[in-house]
């Protein structure tokens, strides 16, 4: 069996979100991590290969840095790594970044693809789903649990108060959420290994079936009209109310707006 | 010369601290104040590899530099000196051993069970009348047929009662050299649970309270002839050359100790707050932080270098006792003067840095004591 997996480079917010002065992110005064969902999308690819074996690839557009986490993601065990990095194709929404991981994945031999929900950063949930419908295979997104059946994956979609048991045939696509499993820890070995394993990097030329006007910033229908930092200026409506009071009270609010 | 740290040392820094802060430090003092063995910790390393980082692959390790090692049990020090110790004493002082001087049939049977974790390692030299004087052994082995016969007893043993594999140093017989009847000594491989092989007392100790630290009885205990290691005679330059080993890695559990006490000695400064202002903002705090940061870089560049010693050369003895020597050294300062910045709740158990500097102290003592280590270097200069 054969898995890609998809992953993201995103900024580690345990330090605080920095800006630059035009209100994009200074990614590069903050420290980089794969973006849980991937992570926990690499762990369920992992445990896959440990009980049915499988070869695991992991797949990420991003500048020649994103180089890290893909040989963070080899040492907790994936086999190979690609990373797809071009001038042209900076500047990608949604739609061009699936887009370009598409047009890399047809060069590919897979059976599954694993992508995290949605990326910290952008949290648009979009590119799982956009891949599997550039390659016109199923997808089922939200994932909390995985397990095979012959050609077939069993998996539990999770949903607002339940979850769905789905099945679907082979080669399809699967979005995973962090909460689907602990992700392993890198091993010291793994670690000296990936440093030893070349890193495949592909550009603009590599892709198969893209289009150009599909591509970067110029193939991004999304245009950003202002990033900033949430700012919490009101101070909030404090009252002093004794316990029957304050229990009416919130009771009241809860209503109006509408919660209860 | 280049002191950056290569990127792959670098992401295996990061791997140690993120598990050191995540699986070690939440049970660090729970696990000094009701002194258990981290059992489950140890088993969490197993499976992340950690019990067999500078064993090579091929012997079902990690196949990592013994830096990366020091790096480990650095940063496991630097929330837990117990759980640094635990990794130290099993890799330098069993897996070692038996890599530099066993059989091929030795190590087949032993290192990938040690370096995977499914086996732990100990090493017993300390005996009550033979510490610092190693030489004064006791405890000896009689060979009778097939086995070696062990009788004798020896303390203060890390890992004890939680390894299954102990390396153990006992006379074998009397030799003449240069004219003079000397002890020979020999070294062996003892697995728990040999007949005549016991457990005596667990201590009580002042610092690494979770780390067990047990007396081993041996009462007619008997062991396959083939369980000798390296030659018959040739145990105390075992044991020596692997004492050398062990001091780099007991220098990085004492860097650990005084980086871990800097950490977060700095973050309380900033935190506490007297006279209106934060401790921080004092100058005398200021220029304490900088002599305790001062203090930490060196003995690092010493234990490094030290690791870096034992990857390139074969003789090493000097460096791993000028970096144990001083890192022990500011291992203590730097929690004394942790503790004074902290004041009153630097002394209170509910505070880390109490424990730290109680852990500090054992860094003087076991692997040699710092005056051991003085005598290796002056030895080493008036040759």
């Amino acid at each position: 069996m054969k898995i890609v997996v998809c992953i993201k480079q995103v900024p580690d917010t345990h330090g605080g979100v920095k800006f630059n002065p035009d209100g994009t992110l200074d990614r590069g005064a903050m420290l980089a991590i794969i973006n849980p969902d991937d992570k926990a999308g690499l762990e369920a690819a992992l445990r896959l290969k440990d009980e049915y074996g499988a070869e695991v690839t992991v797949l990420t557009m991003g500048l020649p840095k994103a180089d890290d986490v893909l040989r963070e993601a080899m040492a907790m065990g994936a086999d190979k790594s690609i990373l797809v990095t071009d001038r042209v194709l900076g500047g990608a929404d949604t739609w061009a970044t699936s887009t370009t991981l598409a047009g890399a994945i047809r060069n590919l031999e897979y059976d599954l693809i694993i992508t995290g929900r949605q990326a910290i950063d952008g949290d648009t949930a979009q590119v799982g789903p956009q891949i599997s419908e550039h390659l016109n295979i199923p997808v089922i997104s939200y994932a909390q649990d995985i397990k095979m059946d012959g050609d077939s994956v069993i998996v539990q979609r999770q949903f607002d108060d339940c979850y769905h048991v789905l099945r679907a045939k082979m080669p399809c696509l699967i979005t995973a959420l962090s909460e689907l499993n602990v992700p392993r820890y890198m091993t010291p070995g793994g670690i000296f290994d990936a440093y030893d394993t070349e890193v495949t990097v592909w550009g603009r030329a590599d892709l198969k079936d893209v289009d150009d006007a599909n591509l970067g910033l110029k193939g991004s229908p999304t245009k950003i009209a202002k990033a900033s930092d949430k700012v919490r200026n009101a101070k909030g409506d404090i009252q002093k109310l004794d316990t029957a009071g304050a229990v009416t009270y919130l009771m009241e609010k809860l209503t109006e707006k509408h919660i209860i | 010369m280049d002191f950056t740290l290569s990127n792959k040392h670098l992401m295996a820094q990061s791997l140690f601290r993120d598990f050191a802060e995540t699986e070690v430090k939440p049970l660090a003092q729970e696990i000094d104040e009701l002194e258990i063995f981290p059992e489950e910790t140890v088993k969490k390393m197993a499976k992340a590899g950690f019990l067999g980082i500078p064993v090579p692959k091929e012997y079902g390790g990690q196949g990592c530099d013994p830096l990366t090692y020091v790096m480990c049990v650095e940063e496991l020090s630097k929330v837990c000196g117990t759980t640094g110790v635990v990794v130290s004493a099993h890799t330098s002082l069993c897996i070692d051993p038996i890599l530099n001087y066993g059989t091929e049939e030795q190590k087949q049977k032993y290192i990938p069970q040690l370096a995977c974790g499914e086996w732990l390692g100990a090493f017993g030299l300390t005996e009550p009348g033979a510490g610092t004087d190693a030489q004064g052994q006791q405890t000896k082995a009689v060979l009778d047929g097939d086995s070696w016969v062990i009788n004798g007893s020896k303390c203060f043993i890390t890992n004890g009662k939680y390894a299954d594999v102990y390396i153990v140093i006992a006379v074998t017989g009397i030799v003449e050299k240069r004219g003079r009847k000397q002890k020979e000594i020999s070294a062996f491989i003892v697995e728990k649970g040999t007949p005549g092989f016991s457990f005596g007392t667990k201590e009580k100790k002042m610092g690494i309270r979770g780390s067990a630290t047990y007396e081993l009885i041996f009462t007619d205990c008997r062991i396959p002839k083939a369980n000798i290691l390296g030659r018959q005679g040739n145990g105390f330059s075992i044991a020596m050359h692997t004492l050398d080993g062990g001091r780099i890695g007991i220098a990085a559990q004492a860097l650990g100790i005084a980086g871990g006490a800097l950490e977060r000695t700095v973050a309380y400064t900033k935190e506490r707050v007297q006279f209106g202002r934060s401790i921080a903002q004092f100058q005398n705090t200021q220029f304490q932080l900088a002599d305790m940061a001062a203090e930490v870089e060196a003995a690092k560049l010493l234990v490094y270098k030290a690791a870096m010693a034992k990857t390139t050369q074969k003789v090493y003895s000097v460096e791993a006792a000028v970096a144990k020597l001083y890192a022990a050294q500011v291992a203590m300062n730097v929690t004394t003067k942790a503790v004074q910045l902290h004041g009153g709740y630097g002394y209170i158990r509910e505070y880390e840095i109490e424990r730290m500097m109680r852990d500090a102290k054992i860094t003087e003592i076991y692997e040699g004591t710092s005056e051991v280590q003085r005598m290796v270097i002056a030895g080493n200069l008036l040759k």
